[in-house]
């Protein structure tokens, strides 16, 4: 009994102890970036802010990526940090509707974000307000083997016709012309994604997002008979069901696998795993109709200061640090990501190059499915590519449900 | 004891104290005050609270919005509902095997050879690691590209199927890992049970003649009707909140397939994608409604045997 008083008391002095802490001018930022780039860069981006701001004592809580996911809920109302990692687009209204996240329009004016983060200032509107800052975007295409088309004489696709061709010539020798793992369901998003933003353009992909057209419109249809194109001759790797999106790495790696439509963080891995840049490549994803513009796919993921922060003053003035010219080429560079401020320096990499060119000529910038369509709407959508990819006979069933969940979803809203 | 308490109080025996008086009526409650507390606390309060959110459209942050039963309505219309119940009555029947398995390894056990302490232990092992384990080694099992199994259908050059990601096997797959430890559960209900088998009956049997399979039945089965009679419940929970092994080797995929209403519940209202509290409490009502069925037969079953007992 005494030595459980005594730990009490002593689990009281802690308490009490830290509590004093933090009425010192400490700033708490939680974030979510477990991976050695990421955990690197921040900590590079606190030194800084610590040298600039001696008065203010950075605390730093990393979470594992996916665990961050269920804990910002419990944080947000609970023991709000004074800075929160998070993600633009549909994904944060939950959290502005329940008024967990300041709107932080002097952020923007103050430090002209406005003008120098003009491209992704859409994303992280709600209701005319500004509720968090980006730090960093990257982009979707396709990665594929130089080398294994070199082999095999394909010059890169730019076109449907010609991006078929090529993964017939793929077949025909062998190897599975696109790889990917559809265990976590996304990754089929984003060949969705392409597909939709090519066949229909970035206002269709807006519109169905948001609940205004139909998965069994004749337009999404044509989507549909696109990824048939490819899944019906088994241009998908098998038993991709199975697999996350960096299992699927190996057998492109290996050279059993020739594409993958990935995010621009598949590269670091596939060098990691020994292939060159002589070996690697990315290009656009091939245009399907010439009439639509080209919009690409860049989630950006944010920062916000939740409603709750006890320091919301140093709050703000990380984030202006954050997003100053100098910290976002700096952050981008070791996270190998493209900075979300316009006039910041990108890092001499021929990925990150050939995104930076590419993202600046789009004509639209999507965030990704899952993250500008609701929740629930993105997950029964997700679920249905992936029955789709696997069982392609059933896509009317298929699409008849997702219309049945979006009438659900979004009459609720 | 009494009276060096009296003495040491100083109180003289007359004054009697309310305690005192009412001592055999109070005592029994007050040791049982800690469990009632947090069973009602933890377990009671909450059922009714389950009832009571799944009346509603909440996402866990803002204002609830009462629906009434739409969120039951709208479970009748629900393709992913009737896979996960379609699932958990495949989960019931098959996980039943675990009950005679369990008594074949424990009739197979109980016999005195040098080292079957060992033997019984290693048996034992699936049940004491950890479901996470169990899942992860099976999903490495089944993997077409590295796995045993792969491996043994390498030998006549054959194609493993994916189990994991194909629909028609999934739910099987899964069943077959569960099965591993709760075999192993059951056989130790039956060893226990074994060891007050008694003697004289089975000598009995065996002048009379009994052998093999009709003293199993006629004579050491009717003994083992309380151990069974356990086995049978835990297997029936356990396939019923079969929840981690979905967890970790499907997440319920692929598309949803795979899924049973323990996950699918905590799919709906905890997940990443998910956040409808009332509606995955309304998945919860209905489990716990199947589960109540069990639960009424195990508790009446429990009365009646007390009742005859005493």
């Amino acid at each position: 009994m005494t030595t459980f008083f005594k730990r009490a008391s002593i689990a009281a002095l802690i308490a009490a102890g830290s509590m004093t802490a933090a009425s010192a001018a400490e700033l708490v930022i939680n974030f979510d970036g477990t991976d050695p780039a990421p955990k690197e860069a921040f900590q590079m981006v606190i030194d800084k802010f610590e040298e600039a701001h001696p008065d203010i004592d950075v605390k730093w809580n990393l979470f594992d990526h996916e665990g961050y996911k269920t804990s910002i809920r419990n944080f947000l109302t609970a023991d709000a940090p004074d800075v929160a990692a998070w993600y633009a687009g549909n994904r944060m209204a939950p959290f502005v509707e329940a008024g967990l996240f300041e709107a932080i329009d002097d952020v923007w004016e103050d430090n002209g974000l406005n003008e120098s983060m003009a491209s992704t200032a859409g994303s992280l509107t709600i209701d005319g307000k500004k509720w968090g800052v980006p730090y960093t975007y990257y982009q979707w295409g396709i990665y594929y083997r130089a080398d294994i088309f070199k082999e095999n004489g394909i010059d890169v696709p730019t076109t449907w016709e010609e991006f078929l061709a090529a993964c017939a010539t793929l077949k025909e020798a062998g190897i599975t012309p696109i790889t990917i793992g559809t265990k976590y369901l996304w990754t089929a998003a984003g060949v969705f994604d392409y597909l939709n933003l090519r066949q229909n353009g970035y206002h269709f992909h807006n519109d169905l997002t948001s609940g205004k057209v139909s998965y069994t419109d004749s337009r999404t249809q044509a989507t549909f008979d696109r990824w048939e194109e490819l899944v019906r001759p088994g241009y998908f790797i098998e038993n991709h069901a199975g697999m996350s999106w960096q299992e699927a790495l190996a057998p492109m790696v290996q050279g059993k696998a020739a594409m993958y439509v990935m995010g621009n963080f598949a590269v670091a891995p596939l060098r990691e795993a020994g292939l060159t840049d002589d070996q690697l490549g990315f290009m656009q994803f091939p245009s399907i109709n010439p009439d639509i513009a080209m919009a690409e796919e860049a989630p950006t993921d944010t920062f916000h200061i939740p409603s709750n922060a006890k320091n919301k003053e140093d709050a703000k003035k990380f984030l202006a640090f954050l997003t100053s010219k100098e910290i976002q080429g700096e952050v981008n560079k070791i996270l190998g990501q493209l900075p979300a401020h316009k006039d910041a320096e990108v890092a001499d990499d021929k990925f990150i190059e050939a995104g930076f060119e590419m993202l600046a000529n789009a004509k639209g910038v999507a965030q990704f499915y899952d993250r500008d369509a609701p929740a629930e709407m993105a997950k029964a959508g997700m679920e249905g590519f992936q029955e789709f990819m696997i069982k392609p006979d059933r896509r009317d069933a298929i699409l008849k449900r997702l219309d049945k969940v979006q009438a659900k979803v979004y009459k609720d809203k | 004891m009494t009276d060096v308490s009296h003495t040491a109080t100083g109180m003289p025996p007359a004054q009697r104290s309310w305690y005192r008086r009412n001592r055999l009526a109070v005592t029994p409650w007050l040791f049982l005050a800690p469990a009632i507390l947090f069973f009602t606390v933890y377990v009671i309060l909450p059922i009714f609270q389950s009832i009571w959110i799944s009346f509603y459209e909440w996402d866990g942050l803002g204002e609830k919005v009462w629906v009434g039963t739409a969120n039951y309505v709208e479970l009748m219309d629900d393709d992913r509902f009737y896979t996960s119940l379609k699932n958990n009555v495949i989960w019931l029947v098959l996980y039943m095997l675990a009950v005679p398995a369990g008594l074949f390894i424990a009739l197979f056990l109980n016999q005195t050879v040098t080292g079957i302490r060992l033997y019984k232990s290693l048996f034992f092992f699936p049940f004491v690691i950890s479901q996470v384990v169990v899942g992860l080694v099976f999903a490495w099992f089944y993997d077409p590209s590295n796995g045993i199994l792969a491996l043994i259908y390498s030998i006549w050059d054959g194609k493993p199927p994916a189990i994991l990601s194909d629909e028609r096997y999934v739910t099987y797959g899964i069943i077959a890992a569960g099965l591993w430890p709760q075999i192993a559960y059951c056989m130790i209900l039956f060893l226990t049970g074994l060891n007050n088998v008694s003697p004289d009956q089975i000598e009995a049997g065996r002048l009379d003649g009994a052998k093999g399979w009709r003293m199993l039945w006629h004579v050491v089965l009717p003994q083992l009707r309380p151990a069974t009679f356990i086995a049978v419940v835990v297997t029936v929970i356990g396939a019923l909140r079969s929840f981690d092994l979905v967890s970790i080797m499907t997440q319920g995929g692929p598309y949803g397939s795979s899924n049973v209403l323990a996950y699918y519940m905590f799919e709906t209202a905890l997940s990443e994608y998910g956040y409808r509290m009332g509606y995955g409490a309304a998945i919860a009502v209905i489990l716990f409604l199947i589960m109540m069925v069990y639960i009424s037969f195990f508790l009446w079953r429990m009365y009646v045997q007390e009742k005859r007992g005493g």
